[in-house]
């Protein structure tokens, strides 16, 4: 019922708003560090989206899904080496399925292992091929270029109606496309009949069988999908750095791919998109901002599991449905309340956090620091018992209102159901 | 002529426990057989062998004259067998509608396609919109599995086991939990969903047994004691003493703890 209540946009207009906001965006954000972050969305888009096939679509959490993209990447830099000394006639705007055509081939020779599992076992498997093959990446110099990679030259060859991909602004167009046409044909593959097995086989594996499939084979082709645009992902990535090294197969690169993958919402199509740009974001712009990023990000991480495991994905489809039975606006006080109640305990959380690493990190320039524009003394009492006081008043206040909040939510839940019940039953 | 399903001598032993000690039946094509007999009798694990679920130890199960031995469960279920089970096993995030989907899409011969869309199979989508029509679910179509109330769960369960068209359909207790009248409704609808078909079901209430089976097979400690027709069933000596004997045991033994 819920469904008919909720205008859905026409599948044109989404499409068509996607494609306009990918043409658009380099014009929106001129400057030469967005331009670089936006090609970097434009791969994690691809990435967490086919990291998500498995995730989300199959049940299945791969731990070393960097490999795939790793491994593609590192045969696309190859390739354009080979195009640069002109032994591969080959476009450079090819080279990214080159990329893809080695994540299929080592998804198919690599998943045929790990897909006769399914669940804990499955995850055991990726891990121990994740770290494998992170290992043979520094025992290969030949191949992988050892500590300092392999450096390539995307000028290479001819240009093509004078598009050189010299310029960033051209690359990014590149990516664009790769970008929209991945996204389509991931989310068309969830319309066939083996993506709707692959959600039949992550919901009940055992029932999947007695209708006539093998979950292992649907599991297998399920994988070498995914590592057929995670291979165009590392393609593109290393047309993107014009160098691919070691780390892009290894285990921080995969652990990424996951956390951003569920943060922005598995069980939804369009989520890992906005995962991939919070990673780009958190990566780039949050790293920049503070040595204490990670222990940031891990925080997130933790309390999106405890209070929202759907992800952004899921908080803005629940936020609508909220909104198609026009109830959103009883719910502007209690968020704008959470808002300020959180903001007051991050601050005070985010002041003892940065004295700590101060203390650590920097303590050669002396105890003396500014924080959000407050001066602070990394040593002294009054600026620690300062921050706890923040941090007491901020918890106090966060569980004040979300209990406020979460009567509000539940309330208008309840009254969505029967609104849908009286709707169902005329 | 061979039989729709036939089982040669089965045996089938968990460590030392012999649970399946050389059970033999022929089924005809077109029987509904109601598998009967006291509980540990190895009724479950009788369906469990025929479907594949569990290997046998020794003998043979054929279907249509071929074996079924060191087969997978879904190689039987190409053949034309399809099982239900006595706890509903659904794809619980998936509408009734992509659950009923899901279980004709073999049949039809669309295997791992990935090059062609759903919404374009209009014999799968039809054969869909029957199987729903059939089972009463229509309304209830773009609901996920597992907010169904529990009839409805049973009833989704039989839908997806005769999707696909198996010829042969293994019913594991389809009415186990239902109130009468419900019970009455799904008898119905079992005969409607079967005609034609081999039936096997495994069934404690006796009021849908008698209704429903053209055939009955007591199943006592791992052995068929009987196979006949209900009323020659009724009037068996053994079946009298083995079955009926352990249920007046039963009675006698609660009348005591009274």
């Amino acid at each position: 019922m819920t469904r008919k209540l909720i205008q859905r946009p026409s599948r044109w207009l989404v499409w068509g708003g996607y494609a306009l906001l990918l043409l658009v965006a380099p014009l929106l954000f001129r400057s030469s560090l967005s331009l670089t972050m936006l090609s970097q969305m434009g791969v994690a888009i691809i990435a967490c989206l086919a990291f998500n096939m498995l995730l989300g679509q199959g049940g299945m959490l791969s731990f070393g899904h960097a490999v795939y993209s790793g491994l593609g990447g590192f045969f696309a830099i190859h390739a354009l080496n080979m195009v640069s000394d002109g032994s591969l006639p080959l476009p450079v705007s090819l080279i990214p399925l080159v990329g893809g055509l080695f994540g299929l081939l080592s998804a198919a020779l690599l998943g045929y292992v790990t897909t006769k599992k399914a669940g804990t076992p499955f995850a055991m498997i990726t891990l121990g091929i994740g770290e494998l093959v992170a290992a043979m990446a520094l025992m290969f110099p030949g191949f992988f270029g050892g500590e300092g990679g392999i450096s390539g030259d995307r000028t290479a060859g001819h240009a093509v109606l004078g598009i050189t991909f010299g310029p960033q602004i051209q690359l990014y167009y590149l990516i664009a496309v790769y970008c929209f046409f991945c996204t389509a044909l991931m989310f068309a593959f969830t319309r066939t009949p083996l993506g709707r097995m692959l959600n039949a086989v992550r919901d009940n594996p055992e029932r999947v069988e007695f209708i006539g499939y093998s979950t292992q084979h649907v599991r297998f082709l399920a994988f070498m999908a995914s590592g057929l645009f995670m291979g165009i992902a590392g393609g593109l990535g290393a047309l993107n750095f014009e160098i691919v090294t070691s780390e892009v197969v290894g285990a921080a690169r995969s652990g990424a791919y996951l956390l951003f993958t569920f943060l922005g919402g598995a069980m939804f199509f369009f989520g890992p998109i906005i995962g991939a740009v919070l990673m780009v974001l958190a990566l780039v712009l949050l790293s920049e901002l503070t040595r204490a990023w990670l222990l940031y990000l891990g925080l997130i991480f933790l309390f999106m599991v405890m209070y929202a495991p759907g992800g952004i994905a899921s908080l803005i489809m629940m936020n609508l449905r909220v909104a198609a039975h026009r109830k959103l606006r009883r719910l502007g006080g209690p968020y704008l309340a959470l808002a300020a109640a959180s903001c007051v305990m991050l601050a005070g959380a985010g002041a003892m956090i940065e004295m700590v690493y101060h203390l650590q990190l920097n303590q050669a320039v002396g105890p003396n620091m500014k924080y959000l524009g407050v001066p602070l003394n990394a040593t002294g009492i009054a600026s620690w018992s300062g921050a706890a006081l923040v941090l007491a008043l901020g918890l106090a206040l966060f569980e004040f209102t979300r209990r406020r909040f979460a009567r509000c939510w539940n309330t208008i839940q309840d009254e969505i159901e029967t609104e849908s019940k009286q709707g169902a039953a005329p | 002529m061979s039989h729709a399903i036939e089982l040669r001598d089965v045996r089938k032993s968990f460590g030392k426990t012999e649970i399946i000690r050389g059970a033999s039946l022929a089924v005809n094509a077109g029987e509904r057989v109601a598998i009967i007999g006291p509980n540990g009798a190895g009724k479950s694990t009788l369906f469990n062998l025929i479907s594949g679920r569990f290997d046998l130890t020794s003998g043979d199960i054929l279907l249509n004259g071929q074996s079924l031995g060191g087969l997978s469960p879904y190689q039987i279920s190409r053949l034309g067998l399809a099982r239900s089970f006595q706890v509903s096993n659904l794809f619980t995030r998936l509408s009734v509608f992509e659950n009923v989907r899901c279980a004709v899409l073999w049949s039809l011969g669309y295997k791992y396609a990935f090059w062609k869309f759903l919404a374009d199979l209009r014999d799968a989508n039809e054969r869909t919109e029957e199987v729903l029509a059939m089972i009463k679910l229509e309304s209830r179509r773009d609901v996920q599995a597992v907010n169904l109330t529990y009839a409805e769960q049973r009833a989704l369960e039989i839908g997806i086991t005769i999707a696909g068209g198996a010829n042969v359909v293994l019913l594991d207790e389809p009415t186990a939990g239902m109130s009468k009248s419900e019970t009455a409704r799904f008898v119905e609808l079992i005969r409607e969903v079967t005609v034609g078909k081999t039936l096997l079901t495994v069934e404690h209430d006796m009021g849908v047994v008698f209704g429903l089976a053209d055939k009955i097979a007591v199943l006592v400690y791992g052995e068929v004691i009987a196979f006949d027709e209900p009323a020659a069933v009724r009037a068996n000596a053994r079946v009298q003493e083995a079955y009926l004997g352990s249920m007046l045991a039963d009675q006698q033994a609660d009348g005591q703890g009274h």
